[in-house]
C-alpha cells in the first residue's frame, strides 16, 4: 500500500513524532511504500538539525534523516508553516534575507500542497497529532 | 492530474488559542487549487471558527474568519456543522455566518454551502470519503 503521513506535532514536546516514526518504520517493514512524510504545524520542528537532546535520549530529527537516507523517503517541510517557526534552508534564507539555515538533512521545504498531492496519489493518508 | 478523490477536512479545535483552525483552513484554500470533491467539515469546538461577529482586537491576533465567507469562490460548497456540538455550546445556525455559493449551472443562483447534520449523519459523511485531514 502507498502511503503519505502527516505529522502536525513538535518532537520532544509531544508522542506523535515519535508514533509517526514507528508507523513509517513498522509500514516500510511490511513491505508498504511510503509515498511522502509531510510535517505540518509544530511538526515541521522535526526538521532542525539544530536540535541536541540530551545524550541519554533519542534524536527524534537524525531518527528521521537516517529513516529518510536509508529508504529514500521525500520528507516535506510546509513552507508557510515552516516561515512562522523559522526553519530555513538555502532557498528560504536567501529569499527571506535570513543569516543561517537550519534544516536537517533529508528534509525539503515545500508547499502545502505536496500535502493534498501526498493524499491524491497515496493509497492512505495516515495523520499524527492532536 | 486525472483522479478525483472525496477529500473532508475536519475541524474540531477553537479559531484561537492554537493555530490548528488557520493552519487549517490554509490547506483548504491551496487544496481547492486541485480539483477534487472537497467537503469542509465542522465540530466538537471547530463550530466556533464559523461563529459570526468575531472581534479579536484584544488578543492581537489576526480575524481570519471573514475568510470563510471565500469558501463558495473556491468552489467548496459543501460544508457540515455538526448539530449535537452546536446544542452542546448553546448556539443555533443563527449565530453562524450566512456561507453562500453560487451554482454555475442555475444562473449563479445564491445557495447555502452550511448543511447541518446529525452527529450520525455526520458519521456517514466521513465514511464516504477517500481522504481525511483532521486538524
Amino acid at each position: 500500500m502507498k502511503l503519505t503521513i502527516q505529522v502536525n506535532e513538535g518532537p520532544y514536546q509531544h508522542q506523535s513524532a515519535d508514533s509517526a516514526y514507528y508507523f513509517a518504520k513498522a509500514a516500510l517493514e511490511k513491505g508498504h511504500e511510503i509515498y511522502r512524510i509531510f510535517f505540518y504545524h509544530d511538526g515541521v520542528n522535526n526538521g532542525t538539525r539544530l536540535t541536541t537532546p540530551p545524550q541519554d535520549d533519542r534524536n527524534i530529527v537524525a531518527r528521521w534523516t537516517e529513516l529518510a537516507q536509508e529508504h529514500d523517503i521525500d520528507m516535506v517541510l510546509c513552507v508557510a508553516a515552516a516561515q512562522r517557526r523559522g526553519i530555513v534552508d538555502d532557498g528560504e534564507a536567501e529569499r527571506n534575507g535570513k543569516d543561517a539555515t537550519n534544516i536537517a538533512p533529508g528534509f525539503r521545504i515545500s508547499g502545502l500542497g505536496q500535502l493534498v498531492e501526498g493524499g491524491i496519489q497515496s493509497d492512505r493518508l495516515v495523520v499524527f497529532g492532536d | 492530474m486525472s483522479t478525483t478523490k472525496k477529500f473532508l477536512y475536519i475541524n474540531r479545535k477553537a479559531p484561537y488559542g492554537t493555530i490548528y483552525a488557520w493552519e487549517a483552513l490554509e490547506v483548504v484554500l491551496i487544496g481547492a487549487a486541485f480539483e477534487q470533491d472537497v467537503s469542509v467539515a465542522f465540530m466538537d469546538d471547530g463550530v466556533y471558527q464559523l461563529v459570526k461577529g468575531q472581534d479579536t482586537s484584544g488578543i492581537g491576533m489576526k480575524n481570519f474568519s471573514p475568510t470563510y465567507a471565500a469558501l463558495g469562490d473556491f468552489e467548496i460548497t459543501k460544508i457540515y456543522v455538526e448539530k449535537e456540538s452546536l446544542e452542546e455550546r448553546g448556539l443555533t445556525l443563527d449565530d453562524l455566518q450566512h456561507l453562500v455559493w453560487e451554482d454555475e449551472d442555475e444562473d449563479w443562483a445564491e445557495k447555502d454551502s452550511i448543511r447541518l447534520v446529525s452527529r450520525a449523519e455526520l458519521g456517514g459523511v466521513l465514511a464516504e470519503q477517500d481522504v481525511l485531514f483532521n486538524f
